[in-house]
């Protein structure tokens, strides 16, 4: 049996900054970090972007060479899956067999992707994207295909089907939202994304699902819509959202709810036992709300939180959740949760190709949507995140200086 | 290949040669170069990257993009008229080297 200190479950970035923020802090104990894929920790996000573009290699998405994890001491378990957490004994176990105690253990495992429920999504040639794995292997049948449908108008699928339409492919994007992306971003939002793809020749199609996949000797010929109509493809590229990944929770008795559920340590109801990233819920300061948030910005900032409570100095988490995507040449930068807002203002406009959204909720400023405006996206951080009193009109008023208003807000 | 020196908040120096063409982000995280975070890949979303420039070499620089430059707004360490992204800076042969200071705190 390998020594205690933490082990962490999951080598997604949550999983890696937890070890790499536990050693910069000076933490001494074993740090053990165990993940399923064959793979020292890498990027995810350009997996769907300049990855699939060939515009970034697989060497150039590491979080850290190799050599990374000897110098730090973590003991990285690659190819190894964890199935079962007995909390009494403070132990895991390996699907080898060997057992692994641990003082704290730090759940990182990440969502798995919700599966297409039609006939016909079993064939060849119905994609989804989640691991560097299928991402090579999703490169590899997008060079050969001529008729792409990308299921799911979020950010991966968005992302997916400019990457296909950039390499010539005829690329449709089936929505079952009036709005792209419409779980995250305003109309306005959604309408100029919508414009971007048709504008380069993809068509987009809300408000329409998928029926059927049909077939011939096993791989993917068309697809059948609610309009009734089919649609030739080779191949269909499933972007439709993650469930998070509870069964080691579930199997120790820890309490679920749209993910593992935490508190604002970030800690299960076993005080030993964190869970971070995709697969966790936590109460989240910025949106009054419990949230399960997927982002580069929630995974390295809960594991952060988490290691500082691991080495003594415990606190609370209160990180601004950030995002962004990636769409043709053009960035939509997103500060703080706009969900329940009962008011949005703009700064700037669609047709000026340079854009912000402001989301207030009563009179509070609660996220801020940029698109060429990565000025009002880094300040809208340090408003959102020191609560700094702004007005609707304030934000719509390109004359008011923004700018200065962020320079005299304290630091995130 | 061009030489870039990283130096440390507390004066510590490492010298790293690096291929034209590659970032002085991306080859701090290969040489094991621990003050520089680098969260979010290289893609002017965070400012874990932030560097000082050696005034020498600071106008040899092609200039910082807008998207850069609403970074160095929310750097931990305060901004100062040499900073940049090390991210955005992509090693030639013309700055050979080079020298950047990193500091104390990346978020």
């Amino acid at each position: 049996m390998i020594a205690a200190g933490t082990v962490i479950i999951g080598t997604g970035l949550a999983g890696f900054q937890t070890a790499a923020s536990l050693r910069a802090a000076g933490y001494q104990e074993p740090v053990t970090l165990i993940g399923e894929e064959p793979h020292i920790p890498y990027q995810r996000p350009p997996l769907s972007k300049g990855f699939a573009l060939g515009t970034q290699d697989r060497e150039s998405i590491e979080l850290r060479p190799h050599k990374f994890y000897q110098d730090h001491r973590i003991n990285l378990i690659a190819n190894e899956r964890a199935v079962a957490v007995e909390t009494v004994r403070r132990q895991i176990r390996l699907r080898s067999g060997s057992p692994i105690q641990y003082d704290k253990l730090v759940l990182a495992v990440g969502a798995s992707n919700r599966l297409l429920p039609v006939p016909g999504a079993e064939l060849d040639g119905v994609l989804y994207l989640r691991s560097l794995d299928e991402a090579v292997f999703l490169k590899q049948r997008l060079a050969s295909a001529q008729n792409v449908i990308v299921v799911g108008g979020g950010f991966v699928g968005l992302e997916l089907a400019a990457v296909a339409s950039s390499f010539g492919k005829s690329v449709t994007v089936i929505e079952a939202l009036p709005h792209l992306m419409s779980r995250v971003v305003a109309p306005i939002i959604s309408e100029y994304f919508d414009a971007l793809h048709t504008s380069k020749g993809v068509k987009v199609l809300c408000g329409s699902s998928v029926n059927e996949i049909t077939g011939a000797r096993g791989k993917v010929n068309s697809v059948a819509l609610n309009d009734g109509k089919e649609r030739d493809a080779d191949l269909v590229l499933v972007g439709i959202g993650v469930v998070p990944n509870t069964d080691l929770a579930q199997g120790a008795n820890l309490s679920l709810s749209n993910g593992i559920a935490v508190n604002e340590f970030l800690q299960t109801q076993d005080e030993n036992i964190f869970a971070i990233g995709d697969c966790a819920e936590h109460p989240c300061t910025f949106a009054d709300a419990r949230l399960r948030l997927e982002s580069v910005q929630n995974a390295a900032d809960q594991a952060q939180c988490v290691a500082a409570t691991i080495i003594g100095r415990r606190e609370s988490y209160r990180s601004l959740p950030w995002f962004w995507t990636d769409q043709f040449d053009i960035k939509l930068q997103m500060a703080g949760i706009s969900h329940g807002h009962d008011r949005i203002v703009t700064r700037g406009s669609r047709e000026s190709k340079r854009l912000s959204v402001f989301y207030f909720k009563g009179n509070r400023l609660t996220a801020v949507d940029s698109v060429n405006r990565p000025l009002d996206h880094m300040i809208g951080r340090k408003l959102i995140a020191a609560g700094t009193a702004v007005t609707p009109e304030q934000a719509a008023d390109e004359n008011f200086d923004l700018k200065t208003l962020g320079q005299k807000t304290k630091p995130i | 290949m061009p030489k870039v020196i990283y130096v440390s908040h507390n004066g510590g120096q490492q010298e790293v040669d690096v291929p034209v063409g590659t970032t002085v982000m991306a080859a701090a995280l290969k040489n094991g170069i621990d003050g520089i975070v680098a969260e979010c890949g290289g893609v002017c979303m965070c400012s874990t990257c932030h560097v000082f420039v050696d005034d020498n070499f600071f106008s040899r620089l092609p200039p910082a993009t807008d998207t850069e430059e609403a970074v160095l707004e929310i750097s931990a360490e305060e901004r100062q008229p040499n900073s940049r992204l090390s991210c955005q800076i992509k090693v030639t042969e013309d700055l050979e080297g080079l020298i950047v200071r990193m500091p104390e705190k990346q978020r």
